[in-house]
């Protein structure tokens, strides 16, 4: 008993001599893990991308999806993508990205249909994620477009159709990070300025939350 | 009455028998000796994990209720204001979940990695533990820190102006080690990282930044990741937004072009006054705040008073830190406590004395690429005020005649 205990042990202490070996000859291997099946991939694998890669087979239209809209999404996203609340609202904002105040939504911002798609299949209804068929994630991702006039009420939204829906700000977003984007020169240590006059206060606003000891 | 006089008069006679005779406290000071000194504390294991005195109790994480809809897709603040050093403790990193934290039994979780790789995999946890492992210090900022300051100062608090950011010591294995155990295939240029929460949290991670210096941890200031903080996996990128971090990572698809999920095109993407968007800017770019004094710690005495803060760069270690009294008229080279680390929070002290005058407090730091970082002024006339995201800008604090500290913005 004891003997093959010891026996293991040196087993072991040979693998490891195998591993650095093995390291040391550019295979960085560890035999860790297990081959991922295509049935596995196949059950994990849920995300979408603008080329269409991901959609799956299936079919919708606003006309269908008003009536899951109102059921699963209203409650947060008010019937016509209005919202309630501060909940995300999903229609109109066009021409106000240049404005002082921005609205951010599917139809003045998202440069993609399939991120609506993806997001939708992937997180939606909040709270109850992935709950939602694959025809039901058509419907609903086409009467969101529908709402922001960019299908009509019976297009038929499929992984053919729908990498082909334009967004409005498709070409809205710069891909390059252009930062530094502010002076790079030796900072001033003396004599910078010659005036320092508040122009913003904190406490005007007056929003910041008030500790319970306060 | 009968007996106390008598335990006074036995206290008497003790003293004259030779007993200890306890002297009256000093005016306005505490007991000679507190009752922690006369009787027995706590046992080992009254609180077999432990946590921090009561007296401690206002040193928590806080969020602001009107910033959002729900607190499942919320955050909350770190409190820097009461921290050391430079490391956070854990139950003090912020919290930034999209759909609540999911709670996740390591024994039902894997990782899976698959797409252009030669051979896809999925991983146990405990496959994951077995690699080498590494320990690294990096500091974790939500791309929206001081977000809602871009239009003037708004919250009155440190906490809440500067508090989307944590750092800790975590430990993992290299994301390139788990790439190079599945094989990249030539195309492979882009990954996917993929969340087990409710809100199925992706963003695509270009592949130079994954082979470079992302992580999978598992662990942070030595002990299991925080379930809040992604337990039991959490990919790292160091340096960037955190929203990249993906907590509950399960998944990691590697690909040829980005996917421009949700997160990357509708969120943490930065709208220039012209009304364009900055779509992939992921690096935080180098900032400091004063930390003491602050809004929640007004001055209250004149003299002598070490100015504290945190400095960081999402693009290597900190250079220097200037600290101005004045309002950015004149700077003063502040203090580096030791380590200073790559892409880590780093500890700046200057002397002080307060002459109980109002001042201008203002930090500013520099990092090893060269970069300054910049006033709100110089980042509005760049950006405009509506990116929400990737404000960095020098904080001022106004500390009036009373010692109460406000959060401005000046000219």
């Amino acid at each position: 008993m004891f003997k093959s205990h010891r026996a293991v042990v040196f087993a072991g202490a040979l693998a490891v001599a195998v591993v650095a070996s093995a390291a040391a000859m550019g295979g960085e291997r560890y035999g860790l893990g297990q081959t991922a099946s295509p049935e596995l991939i196949a059950g994990w694998d849920i995300d979408v991308r603008p080329d269409g890669q991901g959609l799956p087979t299936g079919q919708g239209t606003a006309a269908g999806g008003e009536t899951i809209f109102v059921e699963q999404c209203a409650s947060c996203h008010g019937e016509f993508g209005e919202a309630v609340g501060r909940y995300p609202v999903l229609i109109g904002g066009g021409d106000s990205l240049a404005s002082p105040d921005p609205v951010k939504t599917v139809g003045s911002y998202w440069p993609y249909a399939s991120t609506l798609w993806d997001y939708i299949h992937r997180a939606m209804p909040f709270g109850d994620a992935q709950s939602l068929s694959v025809d039901e994630t058509y419907a609903i991702t086409a009467y969101v477009l529908y709402l922001n006039d960019l299908v009509a009420e019976d297009f038929v939204l499929d992984r053919n159709s729908l990498p082909k829906v334009v967004m409005p700000n498709r070409d809205g977003f710069i891909a390059e990070d252009p930062r530094p984007d502010t002076p790079a020169a030796e900072p001033c240590v003396s004599d910078c300025k010659t005036e320092a006059k508040v122009m913003f206060k904190a406490k005007r606003l007056d929003v910041t939350p008030e500790r319970e000891s306060d | 009455m009968r007996g106390s006089a008598a335990l006074a008069s036995g206290l008497a006679a003790g003293a004259a028998g030779g007993r200890i005779v306890r002297a009256d406290s000093a005016a306005g000071q505490p007991p000679n000796v507190p009752d922690w000194s006369r009787y027995l504390g706590s046992g080992v294991d009254a609180a077999p994990y432990g946590a921090p005195s009561p007296y401690e109790s206002e040193v928590v994480r806080r969020n602001v209720p009107w910033l959002t809809a729900t607190p499942e897709s919320s955050v909350n603040f770190t409190p820097l204001q009461d921290l050391h050093g430079f490391v956070t403790p854990n139950g003090l990193c912020f919290e930034r979940h999209h759909g609540g934290v999911a709670e996740v039994d390591p024994a039902d979780h894997r990782l899976v990695i698959h797409g252009l790789v030669e051979k896809p995999l999925v991983f146990t946890v405990d496959d994951i533990r077995r690699f080498p492992p590494v320990s690294r210090f990096y500091f974790l900022e939500c791309a929206a820190n001081g977000g809602m300051e871009w239009h003037g100062a708004q919250l009155n608090s440190c906490q809440y102006t500067h508090g989307m950011v944590h750092c800790v010591q975590w430990t993992g294995v290299p994301l390139k080690t788990l790439l190079a155990e599945a094989g990249l295939k030539p195309k492979a240029k882009w990954l996917l990282a993929e969340g087990a929460d409710a809100a199925g949290m992706t963003r695509s991670v270009p592949l130079d930044k994954a082979l470079d210096d992302c992580l999978v941890a598992y662990s942070q200031n030595g002990e299991r990741l925080r379930p809040e903080q992604g337990y039991p996996l959490r990919l790292l990128v160091p340096g960037w937004e955190g929203n990249m971090w993906i907590k509950w990572l399960r998944r990691i698809e590697v690909g040829d072009m980005p996917w421009h999920t949700r997160e990357e095109t509708s969120k943490y993407t930065d709208v220039m006054a012209d009304g364009k968007a900055r779509q992939f800017t992921w690096a935080m770019d180098a900032k400091s705040v004063i930390t003491d004094p602050c809004p929640e710690k007004p001055m209250r005495r004149q003299g002598y008073h070490p100015i504290t803060g945190l400095a960081w760069s999402g693009r290597g270690a900190i250079k220097r830190v200037d600290v101005s009294v004045d309002g950015g008229k004149n700077w003063h080279t502040a203090r580096l406590d030791t380590p200073v680390l790559s892409k880590c929070l780093t500890r700046f002290y200057l002397d002080w004395n307060w002459s109980g005058e109002e001042v201008l407090l203002e930090s500013r730091a520099m990092d090893e690429t060269g970069y300054v970082q910049p006033s709100i002024v110089e980042l509005r006339k760049v950006r405009g005020e509506n990116s929400i995201y990737h404000n960095n800008s020098i904080q001022t604090w106004l500390v009036n005649a009373s010692g109460e500290v406000e959060n401005v913005q000046i000219s």
